[in-house]
């Protein structure tokens, strides 16, 4: 967590500040009425993890803040994306604000219509403190939260990019350098192997559907599309296939033996004890890795962008917002809730403790901020130069979970020796069909 | 109330036939009715009635009949789902039954410290799945899992466990078996320490071994118990989901999704919540079938009278 120096009341009283003089130069323009909507209570729905534990820690400030009051409950990933759909479906939510997370859910809720537009709250100065404008937000953040006719349904809160972890002194021992592309990736894993020892050159999932995350990322870097122009799924192209190729030559030469079954934690183990010489994942795990009591590695990882494959070089993005229910009777309590959330000071918070990285430009830009993050400055360049390459990771359509199901399935069978071709192939005829039945419904 | 005014007809067994009446006692009967129906009956028919339509969590459901059902024989997934929820049921009734039984007949023998013992052995019994599940996890990891560390100590080579699809299943029965042994073990003692001791005393007279002993007297006398313990077993194998969602999640690949977990992920994560319910009640079909298979198996096989004791 972060440790931060300045007192509760002073980082308040900056909020305030900054709301009021607007670093977007309105000055004469009204303030924000925080305290109008004060005795309300409001409910928030928020996802494990270092981001919804952090609104969670600080809510009293908010409560100071505005007088609301917020009952907030925090439920492990996959259980609040079930709990949202079901409430949401019954047109009475227990929430009047939800953490959503884009590279799941976006085109689920657009179609079903779920979270109301702010654009009419965020260009009422009653509401909007001057310096949270669209434009702050970066490129994907409002790829994210916009819809097709460009409203905001949510605002863009944290963004997750894949980074390319490096023990460094591994490296060393073997003379090897940092990789610039896939193909000198594989060639260094190759170089770094020393299964005598217990040690492997590359890590990462290859548990299904975890792995997509990762193989999206090869599959970018490939020149890969996910949909064309008609929407149609594009994972069974020889951009697909050669992703594949690149992606098994890893994992299965250079990983440790049983990586057909790893997600991010069994990963992480093995980069932590010192196992593995690189690991691709998103940037979220630089605390773990950093902290003495779980890790042997600490101050011997490098963090770099994800090297370039041979048609560019990306890091897959996926991220989380925040939005407020249509069906909600508390709209304006609740925004000013989500309006804090994204604010300078939570994203502050949340890019210090390493929990994550906020879509916004002035957040990150902040020279103050920057100086007060407590990772290595490594990772913080890995996350600002990740920003630049970032596409999303996943495509955006409604049936997100069949498809990592499906083409992970493929995927990791191709781990144990199934031909990527013939596997992209089959997974792309069951996976069509789903496709075109979730669009016409 | 016309018949009251009519003389009673006479049947053939000489009694006059009366209007029917309800029972009195039905106003007892009445609340339990009402419960059943509500927690049971309806249920039930309402995921039948879901099985029969298309129906996506936030679109309205269409009637499509049978579809649903049709659709199961050429579902891969499923047809595997089942294959793998048999193999593991099979395994995780046998282990525990086996190795329950020996545990019971162990801890049935006096010695120190006999009750301190008996404790510690139930205690994987009483750790929540999930909790112990993710520490499995950790100790199946292939580099750095202790089992692996084991293996290397007696000169064997390392195993993949979990992580590889032909041994995932084994590796989670190992899981299931650690955790519900302690079960059978508690049962069985039951059923030993109600049989007499006079059959063990003119056994011992005619100069029975140990194994005879077991055998012939124990074994057929805690069949019972036995079938018991078989079937609680049973119906918790064939729909555990705990241990298996928390360390594989159904994979590598889905070399161990069950029945169980698939249905999870086309319910709660797919939102088919029609396909499912065509799931759930194929699934409490092959539950009850297999469950009167078992009380068919007991009833047939004599095992009161079987081995003749003594």
């Amino acid at each position: 967590m972060a440790h931060f120096a300045p007192t509760r009341r002073s980082l308040l009283q900056g909020t305030l500040a900054a709301s009021a003089l607007g670093v977007s130069g309105f000055p004469a323009r009204a303030d924000v009425q925080w305290k109008k909507y004060a005795g309300t209570t409001i409910e928030a729905n928020l996802i494990k993890g270092p981001r919804g534990e952090l609104l969670q820690k600080y809510a009293s400030e908010f409560t100071d803040l505005t007088g609301i009051k917020v009952e907030s409950e925090v439920i492990p990933e996959q259980q609040q994306r079930q709990k949202a759909v079901i409430e949401l479906t019954s047109g009475k939510p227990s929430f009047d604000v939800i953490h959503v997370s884009y590279h799941v859910q976006k085109r689920q809720f657009e179609k079903a219509g779920w979270l109301m537009d702010l654009t009419r709250f965020m260009k009422d100065p009653n509401l909007t403190a001057p310096d949270l404008t669209v434009d702050d937000f970066s490129a994907g953040g409002r790829q994210f939260a916009e819809n097709d006719k460009g409203e905001m349904h949510s605002l863009p809160w944290s963004v997750d990019y894949f980074i390319l972890y490096w023990n460094k002194e591994l490296f060393a021992k073997k003379g090897v350098t940092l990789p610039k592309t896939m193909d000198e990736m594989a060639i260094a894993a190759e170089k770094l192997d020393d299964p005598a020892n217990g040690i492997y050159g590359f890590t990462g999932r290859g548990l299904r559907n975890a792995n997509m995350t990762l193989w999206t990322n090869f599959f970018l870097d490939y020149g890969g599309e996910f949909l064309d122009a008609k929407g149609n799924i594009l994972t069974d192209g020889p951009e697909a296939i050669e992703a594949t190729k690149m992606y098994d030559r890893l994992m299965i030469k250079s990983s440790p033996p049983g990586s057909a079954g790893f997600n991010w934690m069994e990963s992480m183990a093995s980069l932590t004890q010192g196992r593995a010489a690189m690991w691709i994942d998103g940037v979220g795990w630089a605390p773990p890795i950093e902290d003495p009591n779980a890790s042997r590695v600490v101050g011997k990882i490098g963090y770099a962008l994800v090297p370039a494959g041979p048609k560019g070089q990306y890091s897959a993005a996926y991220g989380d917002g925040i939005g407020i229910c249509e069906a909600s009777t508390k709209k304006e309590a609740a925004y000013l809730y989500c309006q804090w959330a994204v604010s300078k000071t939570m994203g502050a918070r949340l890019l210090q403790s390493g929990g994550g990285v906020p879509f916004r430009n002035s957040i990150l830009n902040d020279e103050t901020v920057r100086k007060g993050v407590k990772m290595p400055a490594e990772w913080l360049e890995a996350v600002i130069g990740s920003a630049k390459i970032s596409k999303l990771g996943l495509p955006v359509i409604i049936p997100v979970a069949e498809f990592r199901d499906i083409v992970g399935a493929a995927v990791t069978a191709t781990l144990s020796g199934a031909d990527p071709a013939t596997e992209l192939k089959k997974a792309h005829e069951q996976f069509r069909p789903i496709l075109e039945r979730s669009e016409k419904a | 109330m016309s018949t009251i005014a009519e003389p009673a007809e006479i049947t053939s067994r000489g009694e006059p036939q009366r209007e029917w009446r309800p029972p009195s006692y039905w106003p007892f009967v009445l609340p339990a009715l009402v419960v059943v129906l509500a927690v049971i009956i309806f249920p039930w028919a309402y995921t039948i009635w879901m099985s029969l339509h298309e129906w996506k969590v936030g679109s309205p459901p269409t009637f499509v009949g049978l579809a649903n059902y049709i659709r199961l024989p050429s579902d891969t997934r499923f047809v595997e789902s089942v294959w793998h929820t048999l193999v593991y049921t099979a395994l995780s009734v046998a282990l525990p039954l086996l190795l329950g039984t020996l545990a019971a007949v162990v801890f049935h023998a006096k010695f120190p410290m006999r009750g301190f013992l008996r404790g510690l052995f139930i205690l994987p019994m009483m750790a929540t799945p999930v909790a112990i599940a993710l520490v499995w996890t950790m100790m199946f990891h292939p580099q750095l899992g202790i089992l692996n560390y084991l293996l290397s100590l007696v000169g064997l080579p390392p195993q993949l466990w979990v992580f590889h699809p032909a041994t995932v299943i084994p590796s989670l029965v190992m899981v299931e078996t650690w955790q519900w042994t302690p079960l059978v073990m508690l049962i069985v003692l039951g059923g030993l320490a109600a049989i007499p001791a006079e059959p063990y005393e003119s056994a011992q007279i005619d100069g029975a071994t140990r194994w005879q002993v077991f055998r012939y007297i124990s074994l057929p006398l805690i069949m019972p118990f036995l079938f018991i313990a078989a079937m609680i077993r049973m119906i918790d194998a064939v729909k555990s989901f705990d241990i298996i969602f928390a360390i594989t999640q159904g994979g590598p690949g889905s070399a161990s999704e069950t029945i169980n977990l698939y249905l999870y992920s086309v319910a709660f994560v797919y939102y088919d919540v029609g396909y499912a319910s065509a799931i759930v009640v194929v699934f409490f079909a092959l539950i009850v079938a297999l469950a009167g298979a078992l009380l068919r198996l007991r009833q047939t096989s004599h095992w009161n009278d079987a081995g003749g004791v003594a």
